[in-house]
């Protein structure tokens, strides 16, 4: 008999049919192995898409939040960052991190020159799939991979306005090609850290804290933007759109369904599907409490609500849910969420005080309500512990920092990160790039 | 001949249009401005941080009449432009020389 490709015959063959009765259930066994792989591929390509999209809400954000004479530029480290992540991804990051138990140090370190990746063959079948199992394994790298863009992402927003457009690039490579892959392998590779039980469900540490300790160590090494901090005062450097920046956060908003649903990495079963509705709806939660705990508090404040703030309330609640975003309940996703966007509200100025320029509020939203996320797994799953947790942490957001700062010093020697002052002033757009974003509006 | 100029707050320029037309002005000169008065502007907050708005906005009437009318039309904005809160603008009236009308040659009264 052959072997069918569709449900609706799976379930033919499946009624009693006299003296066939034997084969047809060895046939619906197959069909069912069969359609739990395909539906596992299709929620790692609905992923796929939906956390690209992502891209597209990070440089809108920081489009809208940078000021109008560096918005080209701002456009163009976004698209680039992107496609050099997608192109780095390939070439190291998808085998560096996925060694499949074939460690160069065993946990640690999967190779020193992993191959590229490479996709099955045209029109394969489920005997010869990658991982009869799991899902197809194109569909797993472009997930996989979109994640290691969001990563970059998260950097680019933080050090706008004032670093150069090719050392920039060229940590984006050195991150998404190696950094990333390398944590994150330790995690999601199944190394060390995953053995010793550390819990980090979709990647509040994994993906999110560790993009903010990049920015962070990038921030500290390429310095305050030019008049940000004077007399002892910060001085506020509006964005400028801030439709533009909401949009942004909605788009990001509708991408975490992915980010986070996607992670579920199974769809065949009705426990499957349950689940990822149930991480759906606690991904929105958490996301809606994160924005009215910004707005309420910054409304109490400072009187009156700040929409940034409440842009990157949003954006820390889902942040915040995303390393436990299956276990809570509804009301667990409200109060976790809503605690990020507390979180944001003071580190946001905390960060000012220390004279550490983030254009966005990139690593309050990633860092600081990634490590809460991180922690609050324990409150509603069982099988984490609190030592893990904050060993993971320590593991990821430690590693990353100490190896950007290696990076950034280098390129910070050998050919300098930050534009001159005068380019600074005159705006990256005009500067280093030549063309405005907004040529036929008059400069305030 | 007098001018009047006179900085309200910008809601409050399309009662004070009416009223003036009302009372008989013919013509006005209307500028968006900046500035600040007594009290030097004031404060807002952006992520966290204080800063300050010392140029508040506002909008400048600029109003030829003739003498007799001068009194009327400053009360007249007076009373239109008044909320009896910080900020509701300042008048001044000043001489005028000299007016003519640019298409026909007229002058003086005959010119507003």
């Amino acid at each position: 008999m052959k072997l069918t490709k569709y449900l609706p015959l799976a379930a033919l063959a499946l009624m009693p049919v006299a003296g066939f009765a034997q084969e047809a259930e060895e046939a619906a066994a197959v069909a069912a192995d069969e359609f739990v792989w395909i539906m596992n591929s299709l929620l790692f390509l609905i992923g796929g898409f939906l956390v690209f999209f992502m891209a597209a809400g990070f440089a809108m954000l920081e489009g809208g939040l940078v000021r109008s004479k560096n918005a080209t530029m701002q456009m163009t480290k976004n698209v680039a960052l992107f496609s050099i992540a997608a192109i780095m991804y390939w070439l190291i990051g998808y085998n560096l991190m996925y060694p499949l138990g074939d460690w160069a140090i065993e946990g640690y370190f999967s190779a020193l020159f992993p191959s590229v990746g490479v996709l099955e063959a045209v029109g394969v079948d489920l005997a010869g799939a990658d991982d009869a199992s799991y899902a197809s394994t194109g569909s797993d790298y472009i997930f996989q991979l979109m994640f290691c863009a969001a990563t970059a992402s998260i950097v680019s927003g933080a050090l706008a306005e004032r670093i150069k457009l090719w050392p920039f690039l060229i940590f984006a490579a050195v991150l998404t090609g190696f950094i990333y892959p390398l944590t994150a392998s330790w995690q999601w590779g199944g190394g060390w850290l995953s053995e010793a039980g550390f819990s980090d469900f979709a990647g509040s540490t994994v993906v999110h804290a560790c993009g903010a300790a990049a920015a962070l160590a990038g921030a500290i090494v390429l310095g305050p933007r030019i008049g940000k901090y004077k007399d002892g005062k910060v001085v506020p450097m509006p964005g400028s759109n801030l439709p533009m920046a909401t949009l942004g956060m909605f788009i990001l908003w509708l991408g975490w369904f992915g980010f986070n649903g996607g992670s579920q990495l199974a769809m065949g079963s009705v426990g499957d599907v349950a689940d990822v509705s149930r991480i759906f709806s606690n991904t929105n939660m958490a996301a809606a409490s994160g924005a009215v705990a910004a707005l309420i508090l910054t409304q109490v404040l400072y009187s009156k609500p700040d929409l940034t703030m409440i842009l990157n309330g949003a954006l820390a609640g889902l942040v915040s849910i995303t390393a436990e975003p299956l276990a809570p309940t509804l009301f667990g996703a409200l109060w976790i969420g809503a605690v990020g966007g507390v979180i944001v509200v003071f580190t946001v100025p905390l960060l000012d005080r220390l004279k550490i320029d983030d254009v966005v509020g990139a690593i309050p939203v990633h860092g600081f309500a990634g490590i809460w996320g991180t922690f609050a797994v324990i409150f509603y799953n069982g099988d984490a512990a609190m030592g893990t947790q904050v060993l993971g942490m320590i593991a990821i957001i430690g590693a990353t920092f100490i190896l950007s700062l290696i990076v950034w010093f280098i390129l910070n020697m050998t050919m300098g990160i930050r534009v001159s002052e005068e380019d600074e002033v005159a705006g990256l757009d005009m500067s280093e790039l030549g063309m405005e974003a907004y040529p036929e509006f008059s400069k305030g | 001949m007098k001018l009047i100029i006179a900085t309200i707050k910008p809601f409050k320029l399309e009662e004070v249009r009416e009223a003036l037309t009302e009372a008989g002005v013919r013509g006005m000169m209307v500028t968006e401005i900046k500035g600040f008065g007594s009290q030097s502007g004031h404060t807002e907050i952006y992520r966290g941080a204080e800063y300050a708005v010392n140029f508040v906005p506002k909008v400048k009437i600029e109003v030829v009449v003739p003498d007799a009318m001068a009194d009327q039309i400053v009360e007249t904005v007076t009373k239109t432009a008044q909320t009896g809160k910080i900020g509701d603008g300042k008048i001044f009236v000043l001489d005028v020389d000299q007016a003519v009308r640019v298409r026909t040659g007229e002058t003086n009264e005959d010119a507003l």
